[in-house]
């Protein structure tokens, strides 16, 4: 493995455990969103999981100190997108009546 | 082609992708031990350099602000191919707003939505616009601040109709707005070439306090130009999605 | 612990390829493509995270606190609203294929020539 920095402190470092704990959590449950938000089959049900995903998504954003990424995540995952999807799911199923 | 054997050619070929992952993984230092200098490095001058305690607001808009003209313009790109992709294909006709739908009845909109929507619709604005002029300081930025915005156009199509929506944002004004955003992007970094620096110089003056308002210069000028293109850019995109989904029809029916 | 945000990288992208290949519905394969995209924010910021360090703004924090990699951040923050602009072209496309063909089926889809 490459050379590398040793791990820092900060006045604001959580123990490392703790961290750790959170971080393998949320991703974990990060894996488990994207399993069940592709084996949905249903558009709009998929919707609304995309929705919970980017919930997710922000949550792991934040754990990875990045809360500008959390922000756009949040705002365009969880609202913008499901949106979008909606409204052309809507057009489809109005041609198919 | 059949079901079974697609999936078989995507294992074997998701292996193939495994095996070079892996092998691109193992040269990787692992999770937690950054050895690059460049995050270091930036971290350490930028808020003497630019004045911005934002750092990630400071590379967007002035360390690698020509990146993000590129992506502004992929944003710009994508609005106006949905108006062009979405244009009306032969026998088709809009019917217009007014039309009562006689084949479909939609439920009425429940008064806890329309007062909700109501109600969150101006403190949305203020968040969103907060966001937008706010990058040099604190986790926020032109990006998210116009989605914001563009969130609070949405919940006045929530709060009422399609009609109360197209009035308060019609396609020209959108499309305008959207221009004035993209090329006050392109014009601020512009700024800086008859002084004889690199296109997207800062050239504003710097201000005193780190992460104060009026510092870091072209960043906040900037950020503002982003955050109005963005949020143009999103109302024209559910704008022209609604037109389709409720107005748009084929002949005949 | 040095591998497992990696891994989750790897294991996202698979679901979201397998659920690009097996699909029946143009929108379905749009959300897996957008669950696509996102392992490559997860990989992004991964990268660049240092143990133990804060969030890289300091107006109230001293400046020379050490905090994780900003360029990193940069990247994935435009990646993600531009994403969201490019997601909605491709539902563009979609509601035109579905207005000339009357199907949203990608298989029956790929056998129509013109």
């Amino acid at each position: 493995m490459t050379p590398h920095v040793a791990a820092v402190t900060t006045p604001y470092t959580v123990p490392a455990a703790l961290m750790d704990t959170l971080q393998v959590t949320v991703l974990v449950l990060v894996a488990a969103g994207a399993t069940a938000v592709v084996l949905t089959r249903q558009p709009v049900r998929q919707v609304v999981m995309l929705s919970a995903y980017g919930l997710l998504l922000a949550m792991l954003f934040m754990v990875f100190q990045a809360p500008d990424v959390t922000l756009s995540e949040l705002t365009v995952g969880a609202v913008v997108l499901p949106i979008l999807l909606l409204l052309a799911l809507a057009k489809v199923r109005r041609r198919e009546e | 082609m059949t079901p079974a054997a697609r999936r078989y050619i995507f294992l074997v070929a998701g292996a193939g992708f495994l095996a070079f992952y892996l092998w691109g993984l193992a040269g990787l230092p692992g999770f937690g031990r950054y050895p690059g200098p460049y995050g270091t490095v930036i971290n350490g001058i930028a808020v003497a350099q630019t004045k911005a305690t934002g750092v990630v607001s400071a590379i967007n808009f002035s360390y690698r602000g020509f990146d993000t003209v590129g992506e502004e313009f992929v944003l710009f790109a994508a609005a106006t191919g949905m108006s062009i992709v979405l244009r009306h294909l032969r026998g088709e006709r809009e019917r217009p707003a007014l039309d009562e739908a006689m084949d479909r009845t939609a439920p009425a909109t429940s008064e806890a939505v329309r007062m909700a929507a109501l109600l969150l619709a101006g403190p949305t604005v203020v968040i969103g616009w907060y966001l937008a002029s706010h990058a040099q300081t604190s986790p926020s930025g032109g990006f998210q601040g116009g989605v914001v915005l563009a969130t609070a156009f949405i919940l006045i199509y929530l709060a009422g109709q399609f009609l109360v929506f197209e009035r308060v944002s019609p396609i020209a004004i959108t499309d305008a707005t959207e221009a004035v955003g993209a090329a006050g992007f392109v014009c601020t970094g512009l700024g800086a070439v008859p002084l004889g620096l690199p296109y997207l110089s800062n050239v504003l003056p710097l201000g005193t306090t780190p992460g104060a308002v009026d510092s870091s210069g072209t960043i906040a000028l900037i950020s503002f130009f982003v955050g109005v293109e963005v949020a143009a850019a999103f109302v024209l995109i559910v704008g022209e999605l609604l037109e389709q989904a409720l107005l748009v029809r084929q002949e005949g029916r | 612990m040095h591998i497992v945000p990696f891994v989750v990288v790897a294991w996202i992208a698979g679901v979201g390829l397998y659920g690009l290949v097996t699909s029946r519905h143009l929108i379905h394969q749009i959300v897996c493509l957008i669950v696509l995209q996102s392992s490559t924010y997860v990989l992004l910021l991964g990268v660049g995270y240092v143990t133990g360090a804060v969030a890289p703004y300091f107006y109230d924090i001293p400046v020379h606190t050490p905090a994780v990699d900003p360029v990193v951040q940069a990247l994935a923050l435009t990646d993600v609203v531009v994403e969201a602009a490019v997601t909605a072209l491709l539902l563009s496309f979609a509601i035109q294929a579905h207005k000339r063909f009357g199907t949203l089926d990608p298989q029956e889809l790929a056998e129509f020539k013109g």
